[in-house]
């Protein structure tokens, strides 16, 4: 059992007349996904092509799960309007939201979050992320279907080429992967780490985690302690940032140090004092997490 | 964003959030022509250095003055003057302006700040009667005397909570009303303007129980700058690096450091990442740099020259991830930006997708003094190693 993401997913996506939001429904839909319909306002009663296949458009997520029983949403909409679909696919009922864009403000993801709270079924994935994979089962994301393989290790990570990079580490020495869940790179999320490390703990089919973070705010420290009371898998941590200096937003708008605090030396220091294995440099995230399933007879 | 001390205070006037009389000069005449129009009783003014640094006071760029030639004097001293603070690094920043405002009787400094809190999603308001010098001294030596005020987002900050807070700061009673209608409006403007961080150090209560904000420090979501085209004509790109406004520009998001081994990646964890594993070879990155999701021709070739822009670099360091990159056309973008600026330098390229064999062919046709990667590892090790090459032993 993969979390999230699988077979049983029936995908919208939110956007999909859109040049990226098209591009990558047919990306997930080519990896195997179910995609079952688009929304975009004023262009309900179409269709777009979707590796050959026509696949309906709505003009609302309340009507495109009506039409289609869709469980799951891809949200590829500008940052001015990026809440608001998230807010819309919430109040439709839609189970899985997951928030590509990047660029939405802070204020607008704070108000997210409340409305959320009155919608406990749904749960939001990013934003700015690039989404998340249940490798040979299904994918809602930006992810390369190829480099990914099926296996025993958990991937949650902040960022999106760097996750590549431990998913492709851990690849190249046989070791698949059961779901990778991309939080992204904003300071208000709708999963965290605790959220992910939730969700790994009680899959069967995940026997390790590694998890990627980087600069700016406090989730590590959480997840560490979180970790600690809650987790008993093993975890492999890579943290951002080491060189970064302080005060400068590196790229994702939560990616900065601050008063501080946030710096990638509190919290490799805060996850080693909870057992978890901190590594230090990013080449090496696959080689410990191989050496850690071979010293536990799992590979 | 930053914006400066008296673009702040402009936007705290307009939310009716208490400052004193002032206004911005850029020359010594224009510096006395303010303080003559200023309703001061004693004929007490102050000159403030105009720069997006804290710290200035100490650094000289702040002078209490009793007349006009005083204004004047203060004002040809500190315009044009490279100031340098605990905030602006040994070279300092260039001084263009300053606020010429009447000077106020202090009798307490206090300091409010408004700001996001991570680990709740929620803002949050901190106050402290330890107002005028460092509050993150205050909040490592005496953490008890800093109070926090969570408000609801969506409900915002209701009446009982400005009075918690008021309380906290120990406002007499005659100043209670300003001090409400400041902290309420404070708020007001934090969710507004988008802020990241709205800081009053000091919040003044004066002799006569006046309640103000004698210092402004305004921070910019970047994100909603969108939504704010007033904010966004307050950027002074003098307080910027040149290089990083250039990159902004072409959409990228460059950050310049002190190495000597220019970056060039996708994605920003990666980009860090990158950073870190150069330092862990014996080298130093001597920028961040994120060309985001595409490495297209004309995102290499932009990226390029704002690398090349910067002297200090001795050797370049591509790492692009991609599974579905095509090598062999990230190759022709390097080589073709590469000849177009007519770069020397030598060029690591760890490369990652399809096609490489390809891509490896036409940078070894191009004539460019390069390596190919396989890692990022092996990509650090060749980086390093043209290093030491180029060091006399």
């Amino acid at each position: 059992m993969a979390v999230l993401v699988d077979k049983n997913t029936k995908l919208l996506v939110q956007g999909i007349t859109g040049k990226e939001g098209h591009f990558h429904a047919e990306g997930c839909a080519k990896y195997g996904t179910n995609v079952v319909g688009g929304v975009t306002p004023g262009k309900g009663g179409t269709t777009v092509d979707l590796n050959g296949k026509q696949v309906p458009v709505f003009n609302t997520v309340k009507e495109a799960r009506e039409a289609t029983g869709a469980n799951a949403t891809m949200i590829f909409v500008p940052p001015p309007f990026a809440a608001d679909a998230v807010m819309e696919a919430t109040a439709a009922g839609i189970e899985l939201v997951v928030c590509i864009t990047e660029g939405i403000p802070v204020n607008d993801m704070m108000r997210v979050k409340q409305f959320m709270r009155d919608y406990p079924k749904t749960r939001l994935i990013g934003p700015n992320c690039p989404g998340v994979i249940s490798p040979d089962l299904a994918k809602i994301g930006i992810m390369p279907g190829a480099i990914h393989k099926k296996g025993p290790v958990g991937v949650v990570s902040r960022s999106g080429t760097l996750t590549y990079e431990a998913v492709d580490q851990l690849t190249q020495r046989g070791i698949g992967q059961s779901t990778c869940i991309g939080i992204g790179g904003d300071p208000i999320n709708g999963t965290n780490f605790i959220d992910a490390l939730t969700l790994f703990q009680a899959d069967p089919e995940t026997q390790a985690i590694i998890m990627i973070g980087e600069i700016g705010g406090s989730a590590e420290e959480e997840a560490a302690e979180f970790a600690k009371k809650h987790v008993t898998k093993p975890i492999v941590c890579f943290i951002a940032g080491q060189t970064a200096p302080p005060g400068k937003r590196m790229g994702h708008a939560g990616a900065i140090i601050s008063g501080g605090h946030g710096t990638a030396a509190e919290k490799m220091k805060a996850l080693q004092a909870a057992g978890i294995t901190v590594v230090e440099s990013p080449a090496k995230m696959g080689e410990t997490m191989a050496q850690k399933l071979g010293a536990l007879a799992l590979v | 964003m930053k914006i400066h001390e008296y673009q702040a205070k402009e936007l705290f006037r307009e939310y009716e959030i208490p400052v004193p009389d002032g206004q911005v000069a850029f020359t010594p005449e224009e510096a006395v022509q303010v303080a003559q129009v200023l309703n001061t009783h004693d004929h007490r003014y102050v000159v403030k250095a105009q720069i997006h640094a804290g710290g200035r006071g100490k650094g000289g760029g702040v002078k209490v003055v009793d007349s006009l030639d005083g204004v004047r004097e203060a004002a040809k001293q500190i315009i044009g003057m490279q100031l340098v603070t605990h905030q602006t690094g040994p070279e300092g920043k260039k001084v263009k302006s300053v606020l010429v405002e009447e000077a106020s009787a202090i009798a307490r400094e206090l300091y409010i700040s408004i700001v996001l809190d991570r680990a709740t999603s929620s803002p949050v308001i901190m106050v402290s009667q330890d107002g005028g010098m460092d509050i993150e001294e205050v909040a490592a030596k005496t953490p008890e005397r800093i109070i926090k005020e969570h408000v609801h987002p969506v409900i915002g900050l209701q009446p009982y909570q400005a009075r918690k807070i008021a309380y906290a700061l120990d406002i007499p009673k005659e100043g209670m009303k300003d001090a409400l209608k400041l902290i309420s409006n404070l708020y007001k403007f934090f969710i507004e303007a988008d802020c990241a961080l709205v800081e009053v150090n000091p919040l003044v209560v004066t002799k006569d129980n006046r309640v103000f904000a004698l210092d402004a420090k305004v921070n910019f979501d970047s994100n909603a700058l969108f939504r704010h085209p007033k904010i966004v004509s307050y950027r002074d790109l003098d307080e910027e690096d040149p290089l990083e406004v250039e990159a902004s520009r072409y959409n990228l998001n460059y950050i310049k450091l002190e190495g000597n081994v220019g970056c060039l990646v996708n994605g920003a964890g990666l980009a860090m990442a990158t950073m870190d594993i150069i330092k862990q070879y014996g080298a130093a990155p001597a920028n961040f740099l994120d060309v985001g999701g595409s490495a297209t021709d004309e995102a290499l070739e932009n990226a390029f020259r704002i690398l090349l822009s910067d002297e200090s670099v001795e050797v370049v360091f591509i790492n692009i991830f991609g599974g579905i990159l095509r090598c062999d056309k990230l190759a022709e973008g390097v080589v073709k930006a590469a000849r177009k600026l007519e770069m020397r330098l030598p060029l690591v390229i760890r490369m990652k997708g399809t096609n490489v064999e390809q891509g490896k062919q036409i940078l070894a046709d191009s004539g460019i003094q390069y390596a190919v990667a396989e890692t990022m590892e092996e990509g650090a090790e060749k980086v390093a190693s043209f290093l030491k090459v180029k060091q006399p032993v």
